[in-house]
Formats: C-alpha cells, sequence, structure tokens
C-alpha cells in the first residue's frame, strides 16, 4: 500500500531523516512512536508532502510520488499528478487545522465540492454520513470555536474521511488534549482500526499504540530503531531502547 | 459670523460645498474600487518567493509610503503629459495618484493579513487537495478580510481627508470649495463648515465598519 525507501531529509544542514525505510500493507494499522526529535513527524509530514525529501523514494498503492535520480537528488511528479497520489493520503493534524469561518458541515462540505467534484446532496450526505460516524451530527451547524478540542478533532477525522483516503495519518492526535478528551478520540481511531482502514499514527499514547497498532515503529536520531508487530516491541520483552523511551527502566 | 445668522448666505455656502461634495466623493469611490484590487496584487507579488518579483514590489510600497501624497499628485499630474505627451485631466491625475498611492498601504496591510493566517490552514487545505488558488480563494481570503478590517477602516478614514489635497491641482472637491468661498468673503466659517463635512463622512464611515465587524463576529478564530 505504501512505501518509503531509504528516505533523507535535512534542514539547514541538519540530519532529521537519515535513511528510513517504512513499509505499510493494506489495512494495517502502524505506530510510530519516538522522542521530540526523533523525525517522526518530519516522516509523517514527507508522505504527505508537507515536506520535500532530499532523497528517497515514496510509492502510494504503487504509484510513484517521488523518486531519486542518478545524481541522488529525488524527483517528484508533477504538480497535477502529484494532487492525485496525494489524495490518497488523509491527514489529521495535531491542532485540527478546521476552517475557522466555515460551520462544521460546511468544512466537510467544501473540500468534497472543490477538490472531488461532488454535487452539494453528495457531499452534505457523506459529510452527515461521517459526522455521526464520529458522534457529532448535532453539531453539523455549529463553528469550531465553538466545539471542545475533543470535537474539534473528531470533525478533522471526519473531514479526512469525506475524502476516502486509502491511508489515514494523524499526526500526535492527541497530544493538544486532556485525558478525556484524549479517549473520545482515541475511542474514534479505534473504531477505525476494527473496520481495517489503514492508518499511520505518530503518537505519544504507549498503551493506545499497543492495543490498537498492528506494528510499531519506534525511532531514533532520525532512523528506524524497532519495528515490529505491537506485542513484541512493547510487550515485556521490550528492548532496552524502548525500556529507556518509556521510562518504565525494565521489569 | 457671515454665515450662521443669515440664512440666504447659509444656503449659498451650502449649495457651494454640495457641488465640492461630488467629485469628492467620486475620488474617494474612484480610490478604493482601484486600490483595494491592485493593493491585494501587491500584497501577493510582495510575498512572491522570488526576489526578483518581490523586492520590485518592495521598493514601490517604500516610495509610494515614503513621499508625500502631495508631490505624488503633482508628479502624475505634470509628469505625465511630459513623459508621453498625453493629456491627462486633473481628475483622472488625481485618481490615478490616489490609487497608486493607497494600493500600497493596503498591500501591506493585506500582507500583515495574510502572514497573519496560520500555516496549518494552509496545510490543512494541500493535504485535502485544494489547489493553491482554491486555498486563496476558500480558506485564506475570507479569513484575511476580518483580521485586516480595523486597519483597512483605518486608512479609508485617512483617504476621506485626504481627497483634501486634490485641491493642489485645481480639483474643484470639498476643501477648494470651502477655500475659494472663504476668501471670498474673508470668513474662515466655510472652512469649518467644510470640517465638519469630513466628519460627516466618516461618521458613515465608521458606522458602515462596525456593522461589517458585527457580521463578521460570527465566528472567533
Amino acid at each position: 500500500m505504501l512505501q518509503a525507501i531509504d528516505i533523507r531529509k535535512s534542514f539547514d544542514g541538519e540530519s532529521v531523516l537519515r535513511g528510513v525505510t517504512v513499509r505499510v500493507s493494506r489495512g494495517e494499522v502502524v505506530a510510530i512512536i519516538g522522542r521530540s526529535g526523533s523525525g517522526k513527524s518530519t516522516l509523517l509530514r514527507c508522505l504527505n508532502h508537507l515536506e520535500t525529501i532530499d532523497s528517497g523514494a515514496i510509492l502510494i498503492g504503487g504509484q510513484a510520488m517521488v523518486t531519486t535520480d542518478a545524481q541522488g537528488r529525488a524527483q517528484y511528479k508533477r504538480e497535477r499528478d502529484l494532487r492525485g497520489i496525494c489524495l490518497k493520503m488523509g491527514m489529521v493534524f495535531q491542532d485540527y487545522n478546521l476552517f475557522p469561518h466555515y460551520s462544521v458541515l460546511k468544512n466537510l462540505v467544501m473540500p468534497q465540492r472543490l477538490v472531488l467534484r461532488r454535487s452539494p446532496q453528495e457531499a452534505e450526505q457523506k459529510a452527515m454520513l461521517l459526522l455521526e460516524k464520529v458522534g457529532l451530527s448535532d453539531k453539523a451547524g455549529e463553528y469550531p470555536c465553538n466545539l471542545s478540542g475533543g470535537q474539534c478533532q473528531r470533525v478533522a477525522i471526519a473531514r479526512a474521511l469525506c475524502m476516502d483516503p486509502e491511508i489515514l495519518c494523524f499526526d500526535e492526535p492527541t497530544s493538544a488534549l486532556d485525558p478525556q478528551l484524549t479517549q473520545e478520540v482515541l475511542s474514534v481511531i479505534r473504531q477505525l482500526a476494527a473496520e481495517k482502514r489503514t492508518m499511520i499514527v505518530v503518537t505519544h499514547e504507549m498503551n493506545f499504540a499497543r492495543d490498537v497498532a498492528d506494528r510499531v515503529i519506534y525511532m531514533e536520531d532520525g532512523l528506524v530503531v524497532e519495528d515490529g508487530p505491537a506485542q513484541e516491541v512493547l510487550g515485556s520483552e521490550r528492548s532496552e531502547a524502548i525500556r529507556a523511551f518509556a521510562g518504565d527502566g525494565g521489569y | 459670523m457671515r454665515y450662521f445668522n443669515n440664512p440666504e448666505a447659509l444656503l449659498q455656502l451650502l449649495r457651494t460645498l454640495q457641488s465640492g461634495m461630488s467629485s469628492t466623493l467620486f475620488i474617494f469611490a474612484a480610490t478604493l474600487i482601484f486600490s483595494i484590487p491592485l493593493g491585494m496584487v501587491l500584497a501577493l507579488l510582495r510575498m512572491n518567493r522570488h526576489r526578483a518579483v518581490s523586492m520590485p514590489v518592495a521598493l514601490y510600497i517604500l516610495v509610494m509610503r515614503g513621499t508625500p501624497l502631495m508631490l505624488q499628485i503633482f508628479a502624475i499630474y505634470f509628469a505625465i503629459p511630459m513623459l508621453t505627451g498625453m493629456n491627462l485631466d486633473r481628475m483622472a491625475a488625481t485618481v490615478v495618484a490616489f490609487s497608486l498611492n493607497y494600493a500600497a498601504y493596503f498591500a501591506e496591510i493585506f500582507r500583515g493579513g495574510m502572514m497573519s493566517i496560520p500555516v496549518g490552514q494552509h496545510e490543512a487545505s494541500k493535504v485535502l487537495g485544494l489547489t493553491r488558488a482554491q486555498t486563496f480563494f476558500h480558506v485564506v481570503l475570507p479569513q484575511v478580510v476580518k483580521r485586516v478590517l480595523l486597519p483597512v477602516s483605518n486608512e479609508v478614514i485617512t483617504l476621506v481627508k485626504d481627497t483634501s489635497l486634490a485641491n493642489v491641482i485645481a480639483v474643484g472637491e470639498l476643501f477648494r470649495a470651502a477655500k475659494n468661498e472663504s476668501s471670498r468673503t474673508a470668513s474662515i466659517e466655510p472652512l469649518f463648515a467644510a470640517g465638519l463635512f469630513y466628519l460627516l463622512m466618516n461618521g458613515a464611515v465608521t458606522l458602515f465598519f462596525s456593522a461589517v465587524n458585527r457580521r463578521m463576529a460570527y465566528y472567533k478564530d
């Protein structure tokens, strides 16, 4: 479904990703964990073309978004093709990034109308269906400023789903939320995992990663240090590196 | 008290000022119609990542904001016929000078407004597949309008009063009408009456902007 091969990326000479390879299969839920600055968010942003990579290759659903030429430079697809490939990816941000000047419903309808050219009826129907799924159909007419953080994040998830992405990415979706609001967002993600949606979740929630993810990737200093089934990476046989990260000092 | 205890003279004064009002309102309206879109274009060019594009615009804004509008009015009225041989009428020269000048101020206001839109709004638009034009018109611009309302109202109020500068190339607007009347009758009262007119116009401008502001209060950012 998704392949990112030997991704390298630096900001102002500082290497943030130093050759990261990640593969995600259809229906798989992958959690990426690691300290702040380990490169996990940057990796996710590269997969969504919010950052451009220096070298490496990214293939989504068999289509190349970027490859590397013989000189070792990243070559991106043309703008028009790129947009189509990127539409296979959905993204949910830490701070929601809802459009504050639009109602909840319009937040969900506008991109469908403009990008997918859906009819108003079709777009609204889809939007209401997904608002129901995240438990917010009664908030369709509200503006984002009148919602709680957890509700905003659920709207953001519904908005991403409206575009029918093949892979849904989450960039620390609960980091701005208190524990109670975190739970309402995590339960939505759990529900999506149960439906076998392909998802990549960058998170600090270790318990959530263990419970929901099929696979856990642990990153450190721009490299993938561990990549395996959640029960192995985060289970009682966890490695020294994970122990140190989780701060459990071993047990 | 030449006028205020003499109804006939007062009526005459009002008629004179009214004749200047039409030019004043014309300069005001034409300047807004031209300078606001031009200001938006300049703001976008100023924000272009290519320095070859942004630097000339920055220079333009520096010159237009850095020299007196009165001088610019003279320059356009006298220099354009000299350079091109084209004869520019007084009103046209005035509207061109005002529009070019106010566009520079609006450009900086719009640029500030656009830069205050969080980068997350652009990123969300991009991952949803919006083109750059769609992002501008459906996400950025509507939010910028709300954010620039106060500084724009400042400029519009200043513009009402600046229209009086057109009298330096003998455009018969409100201030010139008052000045002529003032020297004809050797009285300062017409000038104060003109002041009252400017104040009334700005009262209307203020009411207009409070109404727009109320209309935009349906969301908070």
